[in-house]
């Protein structure tokens, strides 16, 4: 197995985007509070945690195997939301007189 | 001045040759590795036995009379709870037998990452040694499953460093779990094929990805359960803006995929015992080996299953209660399987054996109740009770610690090169089986009375059945105390096992035993598929013994 050496440049190019990422994270809390505020972090949560897997990780340079031992993990994070959301989204749906 | 002369050593032959600490301490083998957490695991075994044993007599009587207080009864029942279930029952079969037999099974001469393999001994001794704090200067009374809002808000015992202990150990079950992955992935002997493995590699292999993508989850609820009781973050405090039963939903999606990291290392030490005591090729191959792996997949989908009464969303409830059905088709099919194998076997009850057909038999039985708390409406009628109880100490117990013991039994002679006394082994078996019935058959009639569990007190009704429990309690700690004291003596005999006295196949068995330093001498091939047993040769030969013996 080669292990692809990834140049300085690349990871200052990474590095220098999840740093501007932050300053985003930061920015977008001074927005007005009518701002979908949940949204707009998790998406740029989401996109530095992608850049980190790929290319600090190797990820992108990895084998198939590796591409689907990540993708995997993704799916069970998936898995553990989901059914986490299912239960908060139906729960007021049944009326229990009384309550 | 003499120069010393230079003495070239023979390697030493097998790998209980060298006695010194540090050839311990610092070993890589994963033999040795093995034993550092056979020693560790009865530890934690026999001091979580211990807790038990104290509630079981404060429980002798409707009134708390043993302990002092009600408090110490919780911190009692939490602290055996936490012991069994993180520093005895995670780890008993897969780092104790796992990391000895894998390697050997498959023909490797260690794992893929030795050194790796010890610190998940010293992660997993740091963790227990600060559990073993706890519990000296103070203790937890949350039960092992630390609930919000009582461990965040409420509980004034020591639940961040129970959090702290319980992270710490994760690591060590995370790591086992990698090297067993890497090691099933990469390290197999030309013509191991994977579908020659035998069933206890897949079954390993099945508990390792639990133990991969499980684990981690298990980790961050612990630290969030910290940050809101040092920070007061809002996650689980509905004042905050949390919510008290994401702790459960986070709680559950690990801990219910941990019973299987708990039981699936039982079905495979019972899938290489029962083959070869019935001298047949085991039934099902595939089926087994695949009905691990969806085992594996299928208990991240059920995890609900302990929050029906929780406040949890009554459709998610149903969705969890119909997956929860789902995943009993796995077991059974293995249940299935192990019995088709017995038939038209030629069937030695030895103790190994026993202990197998004593673990079909429970397993079953905890199985099935579990069904029977999986519907919903039973499940409100007997959640919390002493029916719950019974349901996983028959999975865990009568599972798990019965597996475990057989397969020690089973490989003891490998393990250590000597034979255990088969008169004692077979009384220990018989007695655990009776002692194990006596004392957890009665909490399902106690449960389904309405007798809640956790308290130290009760109705005076319940009595009669929990003076059984208690009794069936002492004959259990006789049956586990024996195999202890037995095993030990015969260590002083010098080695007598032979290599294969069980004429079992299996890589493990063609070695000498206790094995050499480098697993095998010469390079390893496999050219057949795994339980090549005949049970027409075991019938002639028992024949032609007979025959002699009368002659
Ligand atoms: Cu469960």
């Amino acid at each position: 197995m080669t292990h692809h050496i990834i140049a300085v440049r690349t990871y200052l190019i990474i590095y220098f985007a999840l740093i501007a990422f932050l300053f985003a994270t930061v920015g977008a809390s001074f927005l007005p509070s009518t701002a979908p505020h949940l949204l707009i972090a998790m998406t740029i949560a989401t996109i530095k945690a992608v850049l980190i897997i790929l290319f600090f990780m190797h990820v992108y340079y990895s084998n198939r195997l590796t591409w689907i031992v990540a993708v995997a993990s993704l799916l069970w994070l998936t898995l553990l939301l989901a059914f986490t959301l299912a239960d908060y989204f139906s729960r007021g749906w049944l009326d229990i007189p009384g309550k | 001045m003499s120069v010393p002369a230079v003495v070239v050593e023979d390697p030493p032959e097998d790998y209980l040759q060298e006695h010194t600490l540090k050839s311990w301490l610092l070993t890589t083998d994963h033999k040795r590795v093995g034993i550092l957490y056979m020693i560790s695991v009865t530890v934690f075994f026999f001091v979580g036995g211990a807790a038990a044993t104290l509630m079981r007599l404060e429980l002798m009587t409707p009134r708390g009379d043993v302990l002092a207080t009600p408090d110490a009864y919780n911190r009692l029942f939490t602290m055996h709870g936490v012991i069994m279930i993180f520093f005895f029952l995670i780890p008993a079969i897969p780092a104790v037998l796992g990391n000895f037999l894998l390697p050997l099974m498959i023909g490797a001469r260690d794992l893929a990452f030795p050194k790796l393999n010890l610190m998940s001994w010293y992660v997993y001794i740091i963790g227990g040694m600060i559990g073993i704090w706890i519990m000296v200067f103070g203790g937890v009374d949350t039960g092992w499953t630390f609930y919000t809002p009582f461990s965040t808000m409420f509980s004034n015992t020591m639940v961040v460093t129970a959090a702290v202990a319980v992270f710490i150990t994760g690591f060590s079950s995370i790591l086992t779990g990698l090297n067993f992955v890497v090691t099933v992935h990469t390290m197999r002997a030309p013509g191991m094929t994977w579908f020659r493995l035998p069933l206890f590699v897949w079954s390993h292999y099945a508990t390792s990805l639990i133990m991969i993508l499980g684990t981690p989850v298990l980790a961050i609820s612990v630290v969030l359960i910290a940050l809101e009781r040092i920070f007061g973050v809002g996650i689980f405090d509905p004042a905050l803006g949390g919510d008290p039963i994401l702790f459960q939903h986070l709680f559950w999606f690990y801990s219910h995929p941990a019973v299987y990291i708990m039981v699936l290392p039982g079905f495979a030490v019972v899938s290489e015992i029962i083959p070869c005591f019935a001298r047949r090729p085991i039934f099902g191959y595939k089926f087994i080996a695949f009905s691990s792996v969806a085992i594996a997949i299928f208990s991240f989908l059920v995890w609900g299953h302990h929050m029906f009464v929780s406040g949890q969303s009554m459709y998610a409830g149903m969705i969890f209660s119909i997956l929860s059905f789902l995943v009993a088709i796995p077991s059974a099919i293995k249940v299935f399987n192990w019995t088709a194998t017995l038939y038209k076997g030629s069937i030695r009850l030895d103790t190994p054996m026993l202990y197998a057909l004593g673990f079909i038999g429970l397993f079953t039985m905890g199985g099935l109740t579990g069904l029977m708390l999986a519907s919903l409406a039973i499940d409100v009628h007997v959640h919390d009770t002493y029916f719950i109880v019974a349901h996983f100490h028959y999975i865990m117990v009568g599972g798990t610690v019965m597996a475990y013991l057989g397969g020690v039994h089973f490989w003891w002679p490998k393990i250590s090169g000597r034979m255990y006394p088969e008169f004692w082994g077979k009384l220990s078996a018989m007695l655990v089986f009776v002692g194990f019935n006596l004392t957890f058959f009665p909490q399902f009639l106690l449960g389904y009375l309405g007798m809640p569990r956790r308290y130290f007190e009760y109705r005076p009704e319940f009595q009669v059945l929990n003076v059984m429990s208690t009794a069936g309690a002492s004959i259990l700690a006789i049956g586990y105390v024996m195999p202890l004291v037995y095993m030990l003596l015969s260590l002083r005999k010098p080695p007598n096992a032979g290599p294969n006295p069980w004429g079992a196949t299996g890589l493990e068995w063609q070695v000498e035993s206790p094995p050499p330093v480098h697993n095998f001498h010469d390079p390893v091939v496999v050219t057949c598929d795994p339980y090549m047993y005949s049970p027409e040769e075991a019938e002639r030969d028992y024949a032609h013994d007979q025959h002699v013996r009368n002659a």
